[in-house]
């Protein structure tokens, strides 16, 4: 495997994920608050999407309409080409074995009181393997840790809080290896954890997109990491996208004012920081 | 799990609660074996017994006696008839004669009795000292004489025909063993007004009245937990309608809501049970309330969204990711609901509108009787007090207990 | 040479915990600062930055106790006075400290000048409020604060305002020395730089003569501070300017973390990112030899039970391995070849 990171370009792939003015409401009593505006976006299958905003724009209300745990006030979102239908809970467990999802704080992620092995299980359940042999089973978790860098062996039998933040975000992708959806949402997987266990995680998600073919759709608020890890990048600044595009462009040719304040105000190694902007 | 076994039995607080609490069950439990019989059993005649040692002046007649002789005896029995006005009398006399009373105690009764032998004359007349006030001296000394001199009692029977004849003598160093007489009975709480044994009716009531916190507890939670998960996982209509009930049984004062329940179902039917249900069916509403707005927020973490993404059903998703997480939160409204429920039998039980009054006893019914046979103004405290103070150890402790348990599971709490 | 401000030699600090047991989170830290530099604390969140900022202070409360060292103010010695003292003569005046979340301590019934009064008089009781408050408009001005956020109450601010104000208000009695721990994580990236800017030109303007910051955002650091020091389970690792911490770390752990930079610049997308494997050690029970032995991928038999003493190998960096610093190089530069040869293909 090559130190470089692969690049693609996705401009003709199959649309994975579509959205045409998806728009969230929210509202306290007589005020309105537009977390989400009509936004409109194209996920690529196999493709590495980040959603770059600050607090407060629309980002994690986005992604919970992506995941169907929310409904949209306005707007439709279209799933491999299809208009997505989750009207029932039949229908919602269809749609969530093509999309899951890896959430931001490992530690509030798991329930405690679930040993590792239920998680795991559960996963395998899930994809319909519940009468497997139980061998059979402990060899797919086997995998599916080893692919994270886990030992199964000292995971069984533990709980989830046993573990360090970054084990228990690579469990976490441990369990979207063995669900293999089409969709992974990762909703800032890397915000709590130590700058030094960032990069695995990272790792981990590039090798999700390569070897399974995963569309990756990677929310932050870190510019820097998704310009590291993305093909292309959305641009959110209140419930909207303001610039999209492949990475390169959007980072080191911004167009929007918004895009090019923000990479200004962030600190940087190689250009010096310009203070007297603000 | 064990983890938090070891961090709830290392709060001092818990460990006091739980020790004072699991000592009032073990005397329920144990006392009972050494002192069985019916609680309510009256075995007194008349009201409100002393506490102390009683036995039968009968068989200690016929007891054999052995002959004893116990230092200040005398001084002891004559002590026992003094009343203090007589002592204060003593000493104004003893005064009034020029006496140096200095020093003198009046409940010192051989010094006081040695000085009245020594300068009690009745022809004296102390200046200013009424004949009525003098004649009072001379009964006084009348009768403590008697005391002294009467060293024989004779026991007569009638016979036959019906004339009185000499059985025995008893005489001042005659003494009989406890353990020879045939029945000794120790009241160590007395009798109350109907007779009964206060300590082992006070045993039974403790127990009756846990029993009566626990079933209301249990209901309240119940119903309180139920509702509350409903409400707050739910959300939306059926949070509405929910609410819309908790704050009815909110703003109707629950106390008046259980009177006029306990007063509606009438006294024949209101047994210990019945009472707690009562109780429970109005005090789950803080429960419910709490218990929404704990779930309210547990409703958005991840782990909870995790596994609706894992296709769980909404049953599946409050029973293993909800539930767990306020358990140790509904283990201490449970406590406190147990004890508030014992409060509110007491309460109850005090207007009269308790369990009915053959059964059993409770707590709440033993201050109703003490009060209605006006214990508390003729100073027979042991009618009541002992009753009082369970009260409070029950509560007490099983307050320290939640103290105890929120310091473990409250993390703003922890030192 | 200049003063030095700021003086710590081999403090240790610890935690007790609930069962008793000893956690030293600061372990023989030892630095000095002179008038009119920075100092940034980076490492990993456990590590012990942010014990050692409390530490520094000189006001120790449960679970926290102070074992051992010196702190020097400005050649006076504030460890071992007692709390009551340390909290008068020596906290606001002496020293201050910036918590992350210091935005939320304002009390949102009183306004913001009140909270400025409270400062001032905490230290001289017979302080007029008047010339109080224009002290505090003076110093408002003078940090480019607008003077009408005096008059407010702390909801009626946004968060990087709050933020700001909060500095401005503990450094209202011209500190010695500021302590900022993260006081610009929870802010978006515009208010983190404003934060920033107003950090520096209080050290230009003279109102704190010395600062030590402490950020796990290393590019944050670089542009900040005048120097870098390195924590890890406890104890200093490395120092060294900011420029040579982030261009040329000797320790393997420093080097670890800068090699987990990510800016929005050309060249990011170019090298693979490099995790460093495993845990932070359990500082209940450490390592006897080098804390980092068992997750450094140079680790030596002898690295796991020599204790390893900071070494100064060139003016003003130190570091604590027990490679030579021309062997890490060395090996370093065999690392950068290896990596460099597929990108020339």
């Amino acid at each position: 495997m090559s130190d470089k990171v692969i690049r693609k370009d996705f401009s003709n792939a199959k649309s994975c994920l579509r959205g045409v003015g998806v728009t969230r409401y929210f509202h306290t009593g007589k005020i309105t608050t537009k977390a989400v505006d009509h936004v409109d976006f194209d996920f690529h299958e196999g493709e590495l999407v980040s959603i770059v905003g600050e607090s407060g724009s629309g980002k994690t209300t986005l992604s919970k309409m992506l995941l169907g745990l929310l409904k949209e006030t306005d707007g439709q979102i279209f799933f491999q080409g299809k208009p997505r239908d989750i009207s029932s809970h039949a229908k919602l467990k269809e749609y969530w074995s093509g999309i899951q999802a890896i959430f931001q704080d490992p530690f509030s992620s798991f329930n405690t009181f679930n040993k590792i092995d239920t998680v795991l299980l559960d996963c395998i359940n899930m994809r319909g393997g519940k009468n497997l042999p139980n061998e059979k089973k402990v060899d797919m978790m086997t995998e599916a840790c080893s692919f994270v860098n886990l030992k199964y062996a000292e995971l069984t039998n533990k709980y989830p809080f046993e573990l360090s933040g970054g084990q228990m975000q690579r469990l976490m992708i441990a369990r979207i290896f063995l669900l293999k959806p089409k969709i992974l949402l990762a909703d800032e997987p890397t915000s709590m954890i130590d700058a030094c266990s960032r990069a695995t995680i990272l790792d981990m998600l590039l090798q999700l997109r390569d070897e399974v073919g995963m569309t990756v759709i990677f929310i932050t608020h870190d510019i820097g990491l998704a310009y590291y890890i993305s093909d292309s990048i959305y641009i959110m600044e209140h419930g909207k996208f303001v610039e999209s595009g492949p990475a390169d462009e959007v980072i080191l040719n911004p167009k929007a004012p918004y895009t090019r304040r923000l990479i200004s105000d962030v600190p940087k190694i190689h250009e010096p920081w310009d203070l007297s902007t603000v | 799990m064990k983890n938090t076994l070891r961090q709830v039995f290392h709060s001092s607080k818990f460990v006091v609660g739980f020790v004072i609490f699991v000592a009032i069950l073990l005397t329920m439990f144990i006392y009972p074996l050494f002192n069985p019989g019916n609680p309510l059993e009256m075995i007194g005649v008349g009201t409100f017994a002393r506490p102390g040692t009683y036995f039968s002046l009968y068989d200690a007649v016929k007891t054999p006696t052995e002959t004893l002789r116990l230092a200040n005896a005398d001084d002891k029995r004559l002590g026992k008839q003094l009343s203090d006005e007589d002592r204060v009398a003593i000493v104004a006399w003893l005064s009034a004669v020029n006496v140096n009373v200095e020093g003198l105690d009046i409940n010192d009764t051989e010094a006081l009795l040695e000085q009245w032998r020594a300068n009690y004359d009745p022809s004296v007349k102390p200046k200013g000292m009424t004949q009525a006030k003098r004649n009072y001296y001379k009964r006084l000394d009348a009768a403590l004489k008697e005391v002294d001199a009467a060293d024989t009692l004779i026991i007569a029977d009638k016979n036959e025909e019906g004339q009185l004849e000499q059985q025995g003598t008893i005489t001042k160093t005659d003494y009989v063993n406890v353990g020879q007489v045939a029945n000794v009975k120790t009241l160590p709480l007395g009798t109350d007004n109907f007779g009964r044994d206060v300590l082992k009716e006070l045993v039974s009531a403790a127990g009756t009245s846990i029993v009566i916190g626990l079933l209301a507890g249990l209901v309240a939670t119940l119903i309180g937990l139920t509702l509350g998960l409903l409400s707050g996982y739910v959300g939306g209509i059926c949070d509405d309608i929910i609410m819309f009930f908790t704050n009815i049984f909110t703003v109707i004062p629950g106390f008046v809501l259980l009177i006029l329940i306990s007063y509606s179902i009438g006294q024949e039917q209101r047994g210990a049970a019945v009472v707690a249900l009562v109780i429970g069916l109005t005090s789950w509403t803080w429960t419910c309330r709490s218990v929404r707005s704990q779930v309210i927020s547990l409703r958005n973490r991840d782990h909870v969204n995790l596994s609706k993404l894992s296709g769980h059903s909404l049953v599946r998703i409050i029973l293993t990711d909800i539930l767990p997480y306020i358990a140790s939160y509904v283990v201490m409204a449970f406590i406190l609901q147990v004890s508030s429920g014992i409060l509110a039998e007491a309460q109850l039980s005090l207007l009269g509108l308790g369990p009915k009054t053959t059964e059993v006893p409770t707590l709440g019914l033993m201050m109703n009787w003490a009060m209605l046979y006006s214990a508390h103004t003729n100073g027979s405290w042991w009618a009541y007090f002992p009753v009082i103070l369970t009260i409070t150890l029950i509560s007490f402790s099983l307050n320290l207990m939640n103290t105890g348990l929120d310091q473990v599971f409250n993390p703003t709490l922890r030192d | 040479m200049s003063k030095t401000m700021l003086e710590v030699n081999g403090l240790t600090t610890k935690y007790v915990t609930r069962f008793r047991e000893d956690v030293y989170a600061v372990d023989h830290v030892s630095l000095k600062i002179e008038q009119g530099k920075s100092l940034g604390i980076a490492g990993e969140s456990g590590c012990g930055k942010s014990t050692l900022a409390l530490s520094l202070m000189g006001y120790y409360f449960p679970p926290l106790h102070y074992m051992s060292g010196d702190i020097i103010i400005d050649g006076r010695n504030i460890s071992g006075m007692n709390p009551d003292d340390v909290r008068k003569n020596v906290l606001g005046t002496e020293i201050a400290y910036i918590p992350q979340a210091a935005m939320n301590a304002l009390n949102p019934t009183r306004k913001i000048y009140k909270f400025i009064e409270d400062v001032v008089q905490a230290h001289n009781p017979k302080a007029n409020k008047k010339d109080i408050y224009e002290m505090a408009r003076h110093r408002f001005t003078e940090l480019g604060l607008p003077l009408e956020a005096l008059d407010k109450y702390a909801v009626e601010l946004s968060g990087g305002m709050k933020q700001r104000v909060v500095i401005a208000i503990s450094t209202i009695l011209k500190p010695k020395v500021l302590i900022a721990d993260e006081p610009s994580s929870a802010l978006d990236v515009t208010s983190q730089k404003m934060v920033i800017k107003m950090l520096r030109d209080m050290m230009e303007k003279g109102f704190i003569q010395a600062m030590i910051f402490i950020t796990h955002e290393l590019p944050l650091l670089y542009n900040v501070t005048d120097d870098i020091m390195v924590m890890y389970a406890g104890q200093i690792v490395e120092r060294g300017t900011a420029k040579q911490m982030v261009f040329d770390p000797v320790h393997p752990y420093s080097r670890g973390l800068m090699n987990s930079i990510l800016v929005p610049e050309e060249g990011t997308r170019d090298v693979k990112l490099k995790a460093i494997p495993g845990t932070p050690p359990n500082l209940k029970k450490p390592p006897a030899g080098c804390r980092f032995a068992e997750r450094c991928p140079y680790a030596r038999p002898a690295c796991t039970y020599n204790q390893m003493p900071i070494l100064e190998f060139a003016p003003g960096r130190t570091y604590r391995c027990g490679l030579s610093v021309d062997e890490l190089r060395e090996i370093y530069r065999r690392e950068d070849e290896a990596k460099g040869g597929p990108h020339d293909e």
